[in-house]
């Protein structure tokens, strides 16, 4: 994008010759790396790509992840999984809402990104704002989806029988290819407002507000490690994301069934579970829901004995 | 004349020492210079391999804790024996670490593996207590059938200057040993100087010791490459004054397999190819082993592996 700016001339004396040199300034371009663990590193490998829009203009050179900045990433977030599934779920409501607020404060630089990747100006704006109001959304759900999902169960004993939902650990999840912020944003939301912590591959065609989400995330109180993502190719990473026995659960959001075979067989190994979100459209309400927190939920059934006082024959 | 020499000649030195206080001062920005260039090697699949290996058969599975039972260290033991069921052909590690007062445990528990039992004395980690309990101390270990004796030096001597102290304690408990092998632990993290872990490196290696080792586990620093290069230098140095073959032992904070392969570096290119055994170099670690066979079980199913399928102990 070649801007005007305003002409000044300068008077350069230069071996005692006067000349005149029209300066003009040389746009300082963003360096897009990747997140692990609350840095932003450069990829392991040192590989990059240049992924162009539809006008075949390169849109920035990124990093092209390695399966060592994978297992980097799930290194970072396994470390985290403690600390975040320990908080009190109000604390992990209000960091989700600041990330709104965050996420609001840079629009217009979302905005322009997704231009820069084909959107047209209406579209761009309605998903930036599409994507405040989900992380909205979900951060209002941190705390209420466990009253919803968890059940207190009659048994046939004396036992105050109970199931409540709880974090799986870490998930790795491959984002949706097409929209690039609010694809990502639904997808990474409800697994960390469960208590969980991911490693994300962003959209290979469209990363730019990937590594920018990653920047609001990194500013607003989300402890590091708990959101970690990669820039790359899915075909090249997939296997690894289901193949890492550190990982419990992935999330494939494309439709190749061939990936989609892989992902079956290799997550058998330690019994991942394994999420489709292929037919979803996130533009509309279909693409919010509670039970998209309980795809990464496990539920752990506790029976803790009691005396029968109410039945017959308790008593005291 | 004869008179005047006797005195100033300390009878109780069989080796020829010098004065410690001229020890070789050590260039300390040189030294984290050179150990960081042993990060810096590329060792991939049967390199990494036979170096994991070799890793795991140098380690000395440790636990020194208030909380230890017999229970705990018999555990520990049949992990040594048994590092991991579904890998073939690993080696085991080289020795159990424990106090003295589970010896015993641990050597039945070993039985006739070749797993060799290695115990803290002397009061550790401290070392603050009289000599005659450090000795009484090295001498029930032994009874009770330590191949090893792992001693603490007298920090707060060694900084007051007393040298000669220091040299008679470590010399009176290598006496105390009888076969048993004498590795001097150094405390580096509380010596404060690269200057003054060298000076204690030389005056263990003089005064006895079979292997020297830099650290209690307790203390923080504990083993680094840095403070590791500085006495793996004293004892390449030490060979060349007498021909005397040391040991060395890092121990406290290497828990990464990576680490430990850049220590096996670092071993090969300051004393070469005959310190690359147990015999004479040894990691002192609890959580190695398992990052270890991790790492291992990676190169044979090609997939990144998690601590819940490794037991603990």
């Amino acid at each position: 994008m070649e801007k005007e700016i305003k002409k000044s001339s300068l008077k350069v004396s230069e071996n005692g010759l006067e000349k005149t040199v029209s300066s003009k300034r040389l746009e300082v371009l963003k360096t897009y790396k990747i997140y692990i663990g609350g840095q932003f590193p450069r990829t392991e490998s040192g590989r990059y790509y240049q992924p162009v829009s539809a006008s075949g203009k390169i849109l920035a050179n990124v990093c092209l992840s390695s399966r060592k900045d994978f297992r980097d990433a799930v290194v970072s977030a396994r470390g985290a999984v403690s600390g975040w599934s320990g908080r009190a779920a109000f604390n992990r409501s209000q960091i989700l809402y600041r990330m709104a607020e965050m996420l609001e404060g840079r629009k217009a630089q979302f905005i322009d990104e997704l231009i820069q990747q084909d959107a047209t100006k209406a579209k761009a704006e309605k998903e930036v704002n599409l994507a405040i109001d989900r992380l909205i959304y979900y951060a209002g759900w941190c705390d209420k989806f466990q009253q919803l999902f968890s059940a207190v169960n009659p048994v046939a004993s004396s036992h105050f029988n109970f199931s409540v939902p709880e974090p799986t650990g870490v998930v790795s999840i491959i984002a949706p290819q097409g929209d690039s912020l609010l694809g990502l944003v639904s997808v990474i939301a409800p697994v960390i407002a469960g208590g969980n912590t991911c490693v994300v591959l962003a959209s290979e065609t469209k990363p730019l507000c990937a590594v920018t989400f990653a920047e609001v995330l990194n500013s607003s109180d989300l402890p590091g490690g708990v959101v970690n993502i990669l820039t790359g190719k899915p075909a090249e990473l997939a296997s690894w994301f289901v193949d890492h026995m550190d990982v419990n659960a992935t999330i494939y959001c494309e439709n190749n069934s061939e990936t989609k075979k892989m992902i079956r067989e290799k997550s058998a190994m330690n019994l991942k579970r394994i999420t489709f979100y292929d037919k979803i459209n996130w533009y509309t309400n279909e693409g919010e829901s509670p039970y998209f927190i309980m795809d990464t939920q496990e539920i752990k059934t506790t029976w803790h004995p009691v005396e029968n006082i109410a039945g017959a024959g308790g008593g005291y | 004349m004869a008179v005047a020499k006797s005195i100033r000649t300390k009878p109780n030195l069989t080796i020829r020492q010098g004065d410690f206080a001229l020890s070789t001062r050590i260039d300390q920005v040189g030294v984290e210079e050179r150990a960081s260039r042993f990060t810096k090697r590329s060792i991939k699949n049967d390199a990494k391999e036979n170096g994991l290996k070799l890793v795991l058969n140098m380690i000395d599975l440790t636990t020194l804790e208030g909380k230890d039972t017999d229970g705990k260290v018999k555990q520990l033991c049949y992990k040594a024996m048994h590092p991991h069921d579904a890998l073939a052909d690993i080696p085991t590690v080289a020795a159990i670490c424990v106090y003295p007062s589970m010896v015993k445990v641990a050597k039945k528990a070993l039985g006739d593996s070749g797993i060799k039992v290695a115990s803290v004395a002397t009061a550790f980690p401290s070392g603050q207590a009289p000599r005659d309990i450090k000795i009484r101390d090295t001498k029930y270990a032994v009874n009770e059938g330590a191949d090893e004796v792992d001693m603490v030096i007298s920090r707060g001597k060694f900084h007051a200057g007393e040298y000669n102290f220091v040299f008679d304690e470590i010399a009176s408990i290598k006496e105390a040993c009888g076969d048993a092998r004498l590795k001097v632990i150094l405390e580096t993290g509380e010596l404060g100087t690269f200057d003054k872990v060298r000076r204690a490196s030389d005056i263990a290696m003089h005064a006895g010791a079979d292997f020297i080792k830099t650290s209690t586990g307790k203390i923080a620093p504990a083993a680094t490459m840095p403070v590791t290069l500085v006495m793996l230098e004293a004892i390449r140095d030490f060979y060349y004054k007498t021909g005397k073959m040391i040991g060395m032992k890092p121990a406290g904070g290497i828990s990464r397999s990576k680490l430990a392969l850049h220590y096996l570096v670092m071993v090969k290119e300051v004393l070469g190819e005959d310190w690359m055994s147990n015999e004479w170099f040894r990691f002192g670690a609890s959580s190695l082993a398992n990052d270890v066979l991790m790492q291992l079980m990676k190169l044979k199913t090609g997939q990144y592996q998690s601590a819940n399928y490794f037991s603990v102990d």
